[in-house]
Protein backbone atom coordinates (compact mmCIF):
# COMPACT_ATOMS: atom_id res chain seq x y z
CA UNK A 1 0.00 0.00 0.00
CA UNK A 2 2.67 2.40 0.66
CA UNK A 3 4.01 2.09 -2.77
CA UNK A 4 0.93 2.30 -4.39
CA UNK A 5 0.20 5.71 -2.10
CA UNK A 6 3.46 7.11 -2.72
CA UNK A 7 3.76 6.03 -6.75
CA UNK A 8 0.18 8.36 -6.62
CA UNK A 9 1.18 11.39 -5.09
CA UNK A 10 4.50 11.09 -6.21
CA UNK A 11 3.86 10.06 -9.92
CA UNK A 12 0.70 12.63 -9.87
CA UNK A 13 2.92 15.93 -9.16
CA UNK A 14 5.39 14.48 -11.51
CA UNK A 15 3.13 14.53 -14.60
CA UNK A 16 1.52 17.62 -13.37
CA UNK A 17 4.53 19.18 -13.63
CA UNK A 18 5.43 18.44 -17.48
CA UNK A 19 2.02 18.51 -17.99
CA UNK A 20 2.20 22.16 -17.13
CA UNK A 21 -0.94 21.51 -14.08
CA UNK A 22 0.61 21.90 -11.06
CA UNK A 23 -1.64 24.73 -10.25
CA UNK A 24 -4.74 23.12 -10.31
CA UNK A 25 -3.17 20.72 -7.61
CA UNK A 26 -3.66 22.44 -4.33
CA UNK A 27 -7.52 23.18 -5.29
CA UNK A 28 -7.95 19.62 -6.18
CA UNK A 29 -6.19 18.60 -2.56
CA UNK A 30 -8.28 21.06 -0.39
CA UNK A 31 -11.55 19.58 -2.25
CA UNK A 32 -10.41 15.57 -1.79
CA UNK A 33 -9.47 16.39 1.86
CA UNK A 34 -12.82 18.10 2.34
CA UNK A 35 -15.09 15.37 0.35
CA UNK A 36 -13.25 12.49 2.40
CA UNK A 37 -14.40 13.72 6.13
CA UNK A 38 -17.87 14.21 4.55
CA UNK A 39 -17.64 10.58 3.17
CA UNK A 40 -16.75 9.41 6.65
CA UNK A 41 -19.55 11.68 8.49
CA UNK A 42 -22.09 10.21 6.31
CA UNK A 43 -20.86 6.57 6.58
CA UNK A 44 -21.18 6.56 10.17
CA UNK A 45 -24.95 6.39 10.46
CA UNK A 46 -25.39 3.49 8.37
CA UNK A 47 -22.57 1.65 9.43
CA UNK A 48 -23.56 2.20 12.82
CA UNK A 49 -26.62 0.18 12.58
CA UNK A 50 -25.28 -2.45 10.99
CA UNK A 51 -22.78 -3.63 13.23
CA UNK A 52 -25.52 -2.72 16.11
CA UNK A 53 -27.76 -5.24 14.00
CA UNK A 54 -24.57 -7.57 13.87
CA UNK A 55 -23.83 -7.13 17.57
CA UNK A 56 -27.67 -8.32 18.29
CA UNK A 57 -27.12 -11.23 16.09
CA UNK A 58 -24.36 -12.30 18.01
CA UNK A 59 -25.60 -11.68 21.27
CA UNK A 60 -28.71 -13.88 20.71
CA UNK A 61 -26.73 -16.87 19.33
CA UNK A 62 -27.71 -16.24 15.76
CA UNK A 63 -24.22 -16.64 14.36
CA UNK A 64 -23.53 -19.43 16.59
CA UNK A 65 -26.71 -21.31 15.52
CA UNK A 66 -25.63 -20.64 11.46
CA UNK A 67 -22.49 -22.21 12.24
CA UNK A 68 -23.74 -25.25 13.48
CA UNK A 69 -25.71 -25.76 10.37
CA UNK A 70 -22.90 -25.93 8.10
CA UNK A 71 -20.78 -28.00 10.82
CA UNK A 72 -20.75 -31.41 8.34
CA UNK A 73 -19.26 -29.52 5.56
CA UNK A 74 -16.18 -27.80 7.56
CA UNK A 75 -15.67 -31.18 9.24
CA UNK A 76 -15.24 -32.31 5.41
CA UNK A 77 -12.92 -29.51 4.70
CA UNK A 78 -10.44 -29.55 7.68
CA UNK A 79 -9.93 -33.70 8.16
CA UNK A 80 -7.20 -33.11 10.11
CA UNK A 81 -9.27 -31.43 13.10
CA UNK A 82 -10.38 -33.75 15.75
CA UNK A 83 -14.18 -33.54 16.08
CA UNK A 84 -15.34 -31.11 18.94
CA UNK A 85 -12.08 -29.28 18.73
CA UNK A 86 -12.41 -25.38 19.53
CA UNK A 87 -10.71 -24.33 16.92
CA UNK A 88 -14.04 -25.59 14.24
CA UNK A 89 -16.24 -23.27 16.36
CA UNK A 90 -13.94 -20.94 16.01
CA UNK A 91 -13.65 -21.14 12.49
CA UNK A 92 -17.15 -21.75 12.17
CA UNK A 93 -18.25 -18.70 14.10
CA UNK A 94 -15.42 -16.68 11.73
CA UNK A 95 -16.81 -17.50 8.68
CA UNK A 96 -20.66 -17.16 9.24
CA UNK A 97 -19.81 -13.42 10.55
CA UNK A 98 -18.05 -13.05 7.26
CA UNK A 99 -20.59 -14.79 5.33
CA UNK A 100 -22.93 -12.24 6.93
CA UNK A 101 -20.54 -9.65 5.77
CA UNK A 102 -19.64 -8.04 9.22
CA UNK A 103 -15.88 -7.82 8.00
CA UNK A 104 -14.82 -6.69 11.58
CA UNK A 105 -17.36 -9.15 13.73
CA UNK A 106 -15.08 -11.65 12.13
CA UNK A 107 -11.43 -10.58 13.09
CA UNK A 108 -11.60 -11.74 16.59
CA UNK A 109 -12.93 -15.31 16.00
CA UNK A 110 -10.15 -15.89 13.19
CA UNK A 111 -7.36 -14.80 15.43
CA UNK A 112 -8.68 -17.10 18.39
CA UNK A 113 -9.16 -20.14 15.69
CA UNK A 114 -5.30 -19.83 14.27
CA UNK A 115 -4.70 -19.87 18.30
CA UNK A 116 -6.70 -22.93 18.82
CA UNK A 117 -4.72 -24.28 15.27
CA UNK A 118 -1.57 -23.94 16.62
CA UNK A 119 -2.09 -26.09 19.37
CA UNK A 120 -2.44 -28.80 17.00
CA UNK A 121 0.72 -27.45 15.15
CA UNK A 122 3.84 -29.58 15.50
CA UNK A 123 6.03 -27.45 13.62
CA UNK A 124 5.43 -23.90 15.35
CA UNK A 125 6.89 -21.79 12.60
CA UNK A 126 5.41 -23.53 9.52
CA UNK A 127 1.63 -23.31 8.54
CA UNK A 128 -0.19 -26.62 9.06
CA UNK A 129 -2.85 -27.77 6.43
CA UNK A 130 -5.82 -26.87 8.27
CA UNK A 131 -4.30 -23.03 8.78
CA UNK A 132 -4.03 -22.97 4.76
CA UNK A 133 -7.62 -24.37 4.00
CA UNK A 134 -9.36 -21.85 6.65
CA UNK A 135 -7.15 -18.51 5.00
CA UNK A 136 -7.89 -19.79 1.64
CA UNK A 137 -11.85 -20.08 1.95
CA UNK A 138 -11.35 -16.81 4.61
CA UNK A 139 -9.23 -14.24 2.17
CA UNK A 140 -11.74 -15.20 -0.78
CA UNK A 141 -14.35 -13.79 1.00
CA UNK A 142 -17.20 -15.75 1.40
CA UNK A 143 -20.06 -13.03 1.29
CA UNK A 144 -24.13 -14.13 1.37
CA UNK A 145 -24.89 -10.00 2.73
CA UNK A 146 -22.60 -7.94 1.84
CA UNK A 147 -24.02 -5.61 4.31
CA UNK A 148 -20.74 -3.14 4.20
CA UNK A 149 -21.04 -2.53 0.42
CA UNK A 150 -24.92 -2.03 0.23
CA UNK A 151 -24.74 0.51 3.03
CA UNK A 152 -22.41 2.87 0.97
CA UNK A 153 -23.73 2.54 -2.22
CA UNK A 154 -26.95 3.88 0.01
CA UNK A 155 -25.34 6.40 1.26
CA UNK A 156 -23.86 7.27 -1.89
CA UNK A 157 -27.22 7.82 -3.32
CA UNK A 158 -27.69 4.71 -5.46
CA UNK A 159 -31.58 3.80 -6.85
CA UNK A 160 -30.91 0.14 -5.76
CA UNK A 161 -28.38 -0.23 -3.07
CA UNK A 162 -29.09 -3.96 -2.82
CA UNK A 163 -28.71 -4.82 -6.89
CA UNK A 164 -25.24 -6.27 -6.44
CA UNK A 165 -26.38 -8.78 -4.32
CA UNK A 166 -26.03 -11.74 -6.85
CA UNK A 167 -23.37 -10.46 -8.98
CA UNK A 168 -21.31 -10.49 -5.54
CA UNK A 169 -22.96 -13.79 -5.06
CA UNK A 170 -21.53 -15.29 -7.72
CA UNK A 171 -17.96 -14.18 -8.15
CA UNK A 172 -17.76 -14.95 -4.36
CA UNK A 173 -18.86 -18.23 -5.21
CA UNK A 174 -16.49 -18.76 -8.00
CA UNK A 175 -13.57 -17.51 -6.00
CA UNK A 176 -14.14 -19.54 -3.23
CA UNK A 177 -14.63 -22.64 -4.74
CA UNK A 178 -11.09 -21.78 -6.56
CA UNK A 179 -9.44 -21.56 -3.67
CA UNK A 180 -10.49 -24.60 -2.30
CA UNK A 181 -9.62 -26.28 -5.24
CA UNK A 182 -6.29 -24.90 -5.26
CA UNK A 183 -5.57 -25.11 -1.79
CA UNK A 184 -6.79 -29.33 -2.64
CA UNK A 185 -4.47 -29.52 -5.21
CA UNK A 186 -1.22 -27.75 -3.34
CA UNK A 187 -1.66 -30.19 -0.31
CA UNK A 188 -1.64 -33.11 -2.55
CA UNK A 189 1.49 -31.88 -4.13
CA UNK A 190 2.96 -30.79 -0.64
CA UNK A 191 2.42 -34.36 0.83
CA UNK A 192 4.68 -35.90 -1.88
CA UNK A 193 7.48 -33.93 -0.93
CA UNK A 194 7.44 -33.53 2.77
CA UNK A 195 5.84 -35.11 5.80
CA UNK A 196 4.69 -31.50 7.49
CA UNK A 197 1.34 -32.10 9.68
CA UNK B 1 -34.90 -0.29 -14.03
CA UNK B 2 -32.42 -3.17 -13.65
CA UNK B 3 -33.57 -5.80 -14.27
CA UNK B 4 -34.02 -9.37 -12.45
CA UNK B 5 -31.51 -7.85 -9.71
CA UNK B 6 -33.81 -5.68 -8.12
CA UNK B 7 -36.15 -8.57 -6.54
CA UNK B 8 -33.18 -8.29 -3.73
CA UNK B 9 -34.73 -4.73 -2.28
CA UNK B 10 -36.11 -7.41 0.40
CA UNK B 11 -32.90 -8.80 1.46
CA UNK B 12 -32.55 -6.01 3.93
CA UNK B 13 -35.72 -5.68 5.67
CA UNK B 14 -35.66 -9.28 5.85
CA UNK B 15 -32.61 -9.66 8.05
CA UNK B 16 -33.20 -6.08 10.19
CA UNK B 17 -36.56 -8.02 11.15
CA UNK B 18 -35.24 -11.26 11.47
CA UNK B 19 -32.17 -10.58 14.09
CA UNK B 20 -34.36 -8.06 16.27
CA UNK B 21 -37.12 -10.86 15.96
CA UNK B 22 -34.59 -13.48 17.21
CA UNK B 23 -33.18 -11.60 19.34
CA UNK B 24 -36.27 -10.78 21.18
CA UNK B 25 -37.37 -14.50 21.55
CA UNK B 26 -34.01 -15.21 23.37
CA UNK B 27 -34.78 -12.52 25.71
CA UNK B 28 -31.76 -10.04 24.92
CA UNK B 29 -32.13 -6.78 25.68
CA UNK B 30 -31.58 -5.87 21.84
CA UNK B 31 -31.49 -1.81 22.28
CA UNK B 32 -28.84 -1.95 24.77
CA UNK B 33 -26.97 -4.40 22.81
CA UNK B 34 -27.79 -2.75 19.32
CA UNK B 35 -26.23 0.39 21.08
CA UNK B 36 -23.17 -1.12 21.97
CA UNK B 37 -22.81 -2.42 18.54
CA UNK B 38 -23.57 0.91 17.12
CA UNK B 39 -20.69 2.57 19.26
CA UNK B 40 -18.32 0.22 17.45
CA UNK B 41 -19.37 1.97 13.79
CA UNK B 42 -18.75 5.46 14.79
CA UNK B 43 -15.55 4.49 15.97
CA UNK B 44 -14.76 2.23 12.68
CA UNK B 45 -15.67 5.63 10.77
CA UNK B 46 -13.70 7.62 12.59
CA UNK B 47 -10.68 5.53 12.04
CA UNK B 48 -11.62 5.13 8.39
CA UNK B 49 -11.02 8.98 8.16
CA UNK B 50 -7.28 9.15 7.65
CA UNK B 51 -7.31 6.63 5.16
CA UNK B 52 -10.11 7.87 2.98
CA UNK B 53 -8.08 11.58 3.15
CA UNK B 54 -4.65 9.82 1.67
CA UNK B 55 -6.96 7.73 -0.85
CA UNK B 56 -8.97 10.24 -1.77
CA UNK B 57 -5.89 13.41 -2.26
CA UNK B 58 -3.59 10.66 -3.85
CA UNK B 59 -6.10 9.88 -6.27
CA UNK B 60 -7.38 13.34 -6.61
CA UNK B 61 -3.88 14.24 -7.67
CA UNK B 62 -3.20 11.61 -9.75
CA UNK B 63 -6.74 11.94 -11.84
CA UNK B 64 -6.13 16.02 -11.89
CA UNK B 65 -2.50 15.79 -12.75
CA UNK B 66 -3.34 13.56 -16.38
CA UNK B 67 -1.36 10.81 -15.14
CA UNK B 68 -5.31 8.61 -14.96
CA UNK B 69 -5.28 9.06 -18.83
CA UNK B 70 -1.64 8.23 -19.23
CA UNK B 71 -1.82 5.07 -17.16
CA UNK B 72 -4.80 4.03 -18.80
CA UNK B 73 -2.38 3.84 -22.46
CA UNK B 74 -0.07 2.15 -20.32
CA UNK B 75 -2.26 -0.16 -18.75
CA UNK B 76 -4.96 -0.81 -21.83
CA UNK B 77 -3.03 -3.48 -23.71
CA UNK B 78 -3.24 -5.89 -20.84
CA UNK B 79 -6.95 -5.88 -19.73
CA UNK B 80 -7.99 -5.19 -22.83
CA UNK B 81 -8.36 -8.86 -23.34
CA UNK B 82 -11.18 -8.50 -20.56
CA UNK B 83 -12.56 -4.98 -21.55
CA UNK B 84 -12.71 -3.63 -18.54
CA UNK B 85 -11.47 0.33 -17.27
CA UNK B 86 -8.46 0.03 -16.05
CA UNK B 87 -9.80 1.74 -12.73
CA UNK B 88 -10.95 -1.24 -12.06
CA UNK B 89 -7.65 -3.63 -12.26
CA UNK B 90 -5.88 -1.23 -9.87
CA UNK B 91 -9.49 -1.58 -7.79
CA UNK B 92 -8.55 -5.39 -7.57
CA UNK B 93 -5.10 -4.74 -6.87
CA UNK B 94 -5.60 -2.46 -4.11
CA UNK B 95 -8.28 -5.15 -2.61
CA UNK B 96 -5.61 -7.54 -1.72
CA UNK B 97 -3.45 -4.72 -0.14
CA UNK B 98 -5.83 -2.69 2.44
CA UNK B 99 -9.44 -3.31 3.21
CA UNK B 100 -10.27 0.11 3.92
CA UNK B 101 -8.11 2.06 0.71
CA UNK B 102 -10.21 -0.17 -1.68
CA UNK B 103 -13.35 1.04 0.01
CA UNK B 104 -12.08 4.73 -0.28
CA UNK B 105 -11.42 3.73 -4.26
CA UNK B 106 -14.88 2.22 -3.89
CA UNK B 107 -16.12 5.38 -2.73
CA UNK B 108 -14.50 7.75 -4.79
CA UNK B 109 -15.71 5.74 -7.84
CA UNK B 110 -19.18 6.12 -6.65
CA UNK B 111 -18.58 9.92 -6.60
CA UNK B 112 -17.09 10.14 -9.95
CA UNK B 113 -19.15 8.27 -12.11
CA UNK B 114 -22.42 7.23 -9.63
CA UNK B 115 -22.94 3.76 -8.04
CA UNK B 116 -25.35 2.74 -10.58
CA UNK B 117 -22.97 3.01 -13.43
CA UNK B 118 -21.01 0.25 -15.04
CA UNK B 119 -17.55 1.24 -13.26
CA UNK B 120 -19.44 1.48 -10.09
CA UNK B 121 -21.53 -1.87 -10.20
CA UNK B 122 -18.34 -3.52 -11.03
CA UNK B 123 -16.48 -1.91 -8.00
CA UNK B 124 -19.04 -2.86 -5.80
CA UNK B 125 -19.03 -6.43 -7.10
CA UNK B 126 -15.17 -6.51 -7.16
CA UNK B 127 -14.68 -5.06 -3.10
CA UNK B 128 -17.71 -7.12 -2.10
CA UNK B 129 -16.83 -10.47 -3.84
CA UNK B 130 -13.37 -10.36 -1.96
CA UNK B 131 -11.27 -9.64 1.03
CA UNK B 132 -7.91 -8.39 1.75
CA UNK B 133 -5.74 -11.17 1.27
CA UNK B 134 -2.55 -10.07 2.64
CA UNK B 135 -3.48 -8.58 5.68
CA UNK B 136 -5.48 -11.65 6.57
CA UNK B 137 -2.24 -13.80 5.71
CA UNK B 138 0.09 -11.14 7.84
CA UNK B 139 -2.37 -10.40 10.84
CA UNK B 140 -3.58 -14.61 10.84
CA UNK B 141 -0.41 -15.98 10.63
CA UNK B 142 1.20 -12.98 12.88
CA UNK B 143 -0.46 -14.14 15.80
CA UNK B 144 0.72 -17.10 16.41
CA UNK B 145 4.53 -16.58 14.84
CA UNK B 146 3.93 -18.42 11.76
CA UNK B 147 6.91 -17.37 9.36
CA UNK B 148 6.80 -20.21 6.75
CA UNK B 149 3.28 -19.74 5.20
CA UNK B 150 3.79 -22.32 2.31
CA UNK B 151 1.14 -22.28 -0.43
CA UNK B 152 -1.52 -19.73 1.55
CA UNK B 153 0.14 -16.60 -0.39
CA UNK B 154 -0.38 -18.26 -4.19
CA UNK B 155 -3.28 -20.01 -2.78
CA UNK B 156 -5.16 -16.32 -2.27
CA UNK B 157 -3.72 -14.63 -5.21
CA UNK B 158 -5.06 -17.15 -7.41
CA UNK B 159 -8.48 -16.27 -5.60
CA UNK B 160 -8.37 -13.02 -5.92
CA UNK B 161 -7.67 -13.47 -9.61
CA UNK B 162 -10.70 -15.63 -10.28
CA UNK B 163 -12.97 -13.30 -8.48
CA UNK B 164 -11.98 -10.16 -10.64
CA UNK B 165 -12.31 -12.37 -13.79
CA UNK B 166 -16.13 -13.82 -12.55
CA UNK B 167 -16.67 -10.14 -11.23
CA UNK B 168 -15.86 -8.90 -14.42
CA UNK B 169 -17.76 -11.47 -16.46
CA UNK B 170 -20.81 -11.39 -14.31
CA UNK B 171 -21.29 -7.25 -13.88
CA UNK B 172 -21.20 -7.11 -17.65
CA UNK B 173 -23.56 -10.11 -18.43
CA UNK B 174 -26.16 -8.93 -15.83
CA UNK B 175 -25.96 -4.90 -16.09
CA UNK B 176 -24.19 -5.27 -19.51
Amino acid sequence: MNGVFSFFILGGIFVAALNGKLDSITPAVMASTESAVQRAISLMGIVSLWLGVARVAEASGLIDRMSRIIAPLFAWLFPSIPKGHPALGCILMNLSANMLGFGNAATPFGLKAMKELQKLNRHPDTATEAMCTFLAINTSGVTLVPATIIALRASAGSKNPSEVVGTILFATICSTLAAIALDYVMRILNRKRSFWG
Amino acid sequence: MTGEMSGFSWVIPFIISAVFLHGIIRKVRVFEVFVEGAWEGILMAIKLIPYLIGIYVAIGIFRESGAVDLMVKVLYPMVSFFEVPADALLLSIVRSLSGPAALGMMLETFDAHGPDSFIGRLASTLVGSNDTTFYIIAVYFGSVGIRKTRYAIPVGLFADFVSFVASVYIVRKVFG
